[in-house]
């Protein structure tokens, strides 16, 4: 199936969604690799409260090119997701995180956070960071910005083309 | 003994970096073409697409084909009758790269210190240079830009001589289709073979700067690439690992003499915005 889609989601629309469906992302989605998702961690670790509000959001694992003249963002293609598998789980169960955007694989730790409380993997395509560099109208960083290219970012998308590689069921294409 | 300016050197591997992170080489992209034409998987039919549009938006736009505009690794060939006016080979191109990676807005992506503080450098310094004294006054410098994703699916396995090809064919087979989709297939497979460990690495990474698909000139090894290639793509891992008949564009084999005991084998992906540029000083 093909969706036109845009964030922030409910329990019940990710559920719906199933693997091989096409999507068309819209809406405000933030972005984190492991450095960040690392501080997020250690922040519910410490019972803090977190510098955005993950519930019924996703996160698209990026660190984009710096802004040209004239763009919001440069090139901002995904970036490999097992790395964030130690920490997914976390925010899945505790923030209500809905969706992840990146490419490669999942574990299986993952999958059955993603199963049992309602959450989709979407594959964006790697290696096309200018082409999905259009697909981002806004960008400005939310925290972490020490953090330079791995800081977190609210990215506002239009029509972001996406597959959806794991859904909330198991199912997967890899 | 010619002499060539310490500057021009900054100046000339400032632009190389602009030109290979956002022009996708020729061959490259006729190898997408060629390759789309092979495929007869939906989604991975729409990821071609995909990349040829960035492609041509990169190039267009001047925005890189990647957001990961990668360790900056130069290989440089310097010719026996040339020298530079003023410092190190190495202090010019790590400068170039420092003003390069600024001045195109390509992303900084080297930490300081690998294991500790992981502190980003902020200029994408220092790079890779692998310096090769050669007959002449030349100065060849060939930069390929390397992306962490490819770069962390990288394979070295010392064979026992007893391996044989079958031993190769397995191995190379095995890592690339255990990378899945993380490098971003469709990828270039660059492989070593024989040398010492730290060479056959070498090797491999040097594979990749091969126009893509010209073959081996040893038919021996040309065959082996061919049979390599033909059992990587019937994984049917495919484009981004979500399936399909193209997994990788070609493999491309190095090879060098090697201790009697030893087949070390090594094995290095670019994705498929395989980028390189290559200047002559």
């Amino acid at each position: 199936m093909k969706y036109k889609l845009t964030t922030p989601f409910d329990e019940k629309l990710i559920r719906s969604l199933h693997a091989g469906d096409k999507v068309e992302l819209s809406g405000t989605v933030y972005t984190g690799r492991d450095a960040a998702h690392k501080r997020l961690v250690a922040l519910l670790d410490a019972g803090e409260k977190l510098p955005v509000d993950l519930d019924g959001q996703a996160i698209y694992f990026v660190g984009p090119c710096p802004p040209p003249p004239g763009r919001p963002i440069g090139s901002a293609g995904p970036t490999t997701s097992g790395r964030m598998d130690a920490y997914s789980p976390r925010l899945i169960a505790e923030c209500a995180l809905r969706a992840m955007i990146g490419k490669g694989d999942r574990a299986e730790n993952v999958k059955s956070a993603m199963k049992e409380y309602g959450c989709v993997y979407f594959a964006a395509t790697g290696g096309a960071g200018a082409l999905i560099a259009n697909s981002i109208v806004a960008a400005e960083v939310v925290a972490f910005e020490d953090l330079g290219p791995e800081a977190i970012y609210k990215l506002e998308l239009r029509d972001l083309p996406l597959v959806v590689a794991i859904d909330a069921e198991g199912n997967s294409l890899y | 003994m010619r002499v060539i300016s310490f500057d021009s050197v900054v100046t000339t591997v400032a632009g190389l970096c602009g030109q290979a992170a956002c022009i996708l080489p020729d061959d490259v992209l006729a190898a997408l073409h060629t390759s789309r034409q092979k495929e007869s998987g939906e989604l991975a039919l729409d990821f071609f697409d995909q990349y040829i549009r960035n492609a041509e938006l990169a190039k267009n736009e001047q925005l890189p084909l990647c957001q990961d505009t990668g360790f900056a690794v130069f290989f440089a060939e310097m010719g026996a009758d040339v020298k530079l006016d003023k410092g190190t080979l190495y202090e010019a191109v790590n400068e170039g790269v420092r003003q390069g990676y600024l001045k195109f807005f390509l992303r900084k992506s080297i930490v300081a210190d690998p294991l500790f503080d992981r502190k980003n450098t902020r200029d994408n310094t220092p790079c890779i240079l692998h310096l090769k004294q050669v007959p002449g006054e030349q100065l060849k410098l060939t930069l390929a830009p390397k992306g962490g994703g490819s770069e962390n699916m990288s394979a070295l396995k010392m064979l026992k001589p007893s391996d044989g090809r079958q031993g190769v064919v397995d191995f190379v087979v095995d890592s690339v289709v255990k990378a899945g989709g993380n490098p971003c297939p469709p990828t270039v497979v660059g492989v070593g073979i024989g040398g010492t460990m730290e060479y056959a690495a070498f090797m491999a990474k040097k594979a990749l700067l091969r126009k893509i698909g010209e073959p081996s000139a040893d038919p021996r090894y040309a065959d082996l690439e061919a049979e390599i290639l033909q059992k990587i793509n019937a994984s049917g891992v495919g484009s981004q690992g979500l399936g399909g008949d193209i997994t990788s564009l070609a493999v491309h084999i190095e090879y060098h003499p090697c201790h009697l005991a030893s087949l070390p084998v090594a094995v290095n992906l670019n994705c498929h915005a395989a980028r390189h540029a290559e200047v002559i000083l």
